[in-house]
């Protein structure tokens, strides 16, 4: 590096002070879950546990606080739902975009990038709006009342499905890029059959990619308030019922003991999808691509 | 393999994204541009008209509204970058080869947090009995508690904090292939410090910094949480105005109209940012 050592060290310094302004509003969340007070706020009184297990008034923890973990179940529920449809999905968009010649094939590509690039408001009320058209539409030409259009556990699968199928396509086409079509020919020759290469060669050459694009699916979804707002019903899952607890209700440490579970799950899953992906590093570019 | 199987085989592989981007994406932003185009005039009477975009910009407050927000957007935009690139170039040029990926890493920690978590922490810190607020005070910096939510400086400093990574996650990918040579190059024939930079390392980095911006951009701008918990009910945030419109007042003509010309808006930004700086969708945002 040509550059002087004074510089180096401002660099330096520089990156601390960014480091402690990444890290601090998470410290804050996390501290104040074990501080024996009412309010997450200063003073300190003293170390407890009692925001994650007590189970009486007036503090009820976390393990009792039966509204925050139906959200959460309700969470769980969608999160691996989606995850798991959005990487079915993304294998065959990756499949067919990265095998395939057809007519028009570079405008259908932006086609499937365009719902990263659509704010996730915007995609929530489109999709409410449209399923409410087919809804009354039905309602009115057939007599039949699909409650599964109305908002609801249903349309929030849908609406985070679509967004998070770009994702995950972008992420295992890059892997499937990297793919030596030449293993698949070999395992032809050899008398392979087109079933047996894919379930063989193919999918577990992949395999890191997909784990990764489930991981990342389910935590976006998981984590996901923009485009679920609007389509929320009765059943609302954790990022909603949360925010109702901080606006409506005003916020006990109950909030911040959430808050330290969230950050210790997603950290794991987090490093679990990086490891998985070991000798790579670029796909959180396209994954962080859609956390709003 | 016969063609007609390779043709079963395309067909069964095209019809999920036909379905998924046909159904999921297109249809619905038909639909809001459909009901944005139509007024009610009584019980299940409508016309068609753009009177819906007619009110929009005869009320200030609407108008107002997306002013802000863009504004707001574009500023938090550069500061992301000029905040977020000497990070970027740190992690990518500068540290050693070892701690190059923890660096890394540390940076998409606060990714992985939902943004509520973060805006929550936030609240913690900078509201009237938070953590600032009342350190300064037992120090004897302030006399009395300040409130140092829900004003301007608090929501850019808050959307700054929830974008920057998206900025520098590509920033660093597009520097990590830049080979040290150009640099040296660059100081061997005379460049100075700056010279070196404007010439070499941000012509190197446009893709990165293209993508950062709008992702960055987008993201902002369609936010939601940052903006209402940081700014209080005064934010006067676009997507507010949107989910008031759609979900508060039920008036979907008048939120699907908020909701294209927010399209729209954000759509016309990215065209531009690609136009002047000559890259596309493709090679930035979708980029690895």
């Amino acid at each position: 590096m040509q550059g002087s050592k004074s510089l180096v060290w401002v660099f330096r310094a520089y990156v601390l002070i960014f480091f402690i302004y990444l890290i601090a509003p998470l410290v804050a969340a996390g501290v104040f879950a074990f501080n024996d007070s009412m309010f997450p706020s200063l003073p300190w009184q003293g170390f407890t546990w009692d925001w994650f297990f007590s189970a009486s008034d007036p503090k009820v923890g976390l393990l009792h606080d039966d509204r925050l973990l139906r959200g959460m179940g309700n969470s769980l529920y969608i999160g691996v739902i989606v995850a798991a449809l959005s990487v079915a999905a993304g294998t065959c968009n990756a499949f067919l975009f990265e095998r395939r010649q057809f007519p028009m094939k570079s405008l259908l590509y932006i086609l499937m990038i365009i719902p990263l690039v659509i704010p996730g408001v915007i995609i929530g009320i489109s999709i409410l709006l449209l399923a409410s058209m087919v809804a009354n539409f039905l309602d009115r030409e057939f007599g039949i009342f699909l409650l599964s259009l109305r908002p609801g556990i249903p349309l929030i699968v849908l609406g985070q499905f679509s967004f998070l199928t770009t994702i995950t396509s972008l992420v295992i086409a890059a892997r499937l890029q990297k793919f030596d079509i030449a293993l698949e020919e070999a395992a032809l020759n050899l008398g392979a059959s087109r079933v047996r290469v894919l379930t063989t060669v193919t999918l577990p050459f992949l395999f890191p990619a997909l784990f990764s694009a489930f991981v990342v699916a389910f935590l976006v979804s998981f984590e996901n308030f923009n485009t679920t707002l609007m389509l929320v019903g009765s059943d609302a899952p954790l990022t909603i019922t949360m925010y109702d607890r901080m606006v409506k209700v005003g916020s006990t440490p109950v909030l911040n003991a959430m808050s330290v579970v969230l950050m210790l799950g997603s950290g794991l899953l987090a490093l679990a999808s990086v490891l998985a992906q070991r000798p790579k590093k670029a796909e959180g570019n396209a994954a962080a691509a859609a956390m709003d | 393999m016969g063609r007609s199987a390779d043709r079963l085989s395309l067909v069964l592989l095209f019809t999920p994204f036909a379905l998924w981007i046909g159904l999921l994406i297109v249809l619905p932003q038909l639909g809001i541009g459909y009901v944005s185009l139509r007024e009610k005039v009584g019980v299940n009477e409508f016309t068609f008209g753009f009177g819906n975009y007619a009110a929009f910009f005869e009320e200030p407050i609407y108008r107002n509204t997306l002013l802000r927000t863009a504004w707001i957007s574009i500023l938090v935009t550069a500061l992301a970058l000029i905040m977020g690139f000497p990070v970027a170039y740190y992690i990518a040029k500068i540290a050693k080869e070892r701690s190059r990926a923890g660096l890394f890493l540390m940076c998409l920690i606060p990714l992985w947090v939902s943004d509520l978590v973060r805006a929550y922490g936030w609240i913690l810190l900078l509201r009237e009995t938070g953590v600032i607020s009342t350190t300064l005070v037992s120090l004897g910096i302030i006399s009395g508690p300040v409130e140092m939510l829900y004003n301007d400086v608090t929501v850019i400093i808050g959307l700054v904090y929830t974008v920057i990574l998206f900025m520098i996650v590509p920033l660093v990918s597009t520097l990590q292939g830049m080979d040290d040579a150009l640099l040296e190059a660059g100081y061997n024939l005379g460049g100075s410090r700056l010279t070196v930079f404007r010439r070499i390392i941000v012509p190197y980095a446009m893709p990165g910094i293209v993508a950062g911006c709008i992702i960055t951009f987008m993201l902002t701008a369609g936010s939601y949480l940052t903006p209402i918990l940081l700014g209080g009910k005064n934010s006067s945030w676009f997507t507010e105005q949107i989910y008031t419109q759609f979900i508060t007042r039920y008036n979907w003509e008048m939120g699907s109209t908020f909701g294209v010309l927010l399209l729209i808006f954000t759509s016309l930004v990215v065209w531009l940012g690609l136009r002047l700086t000559g890259q596309s969708l493709a090679t930035t945002v979708a980029k690895e």
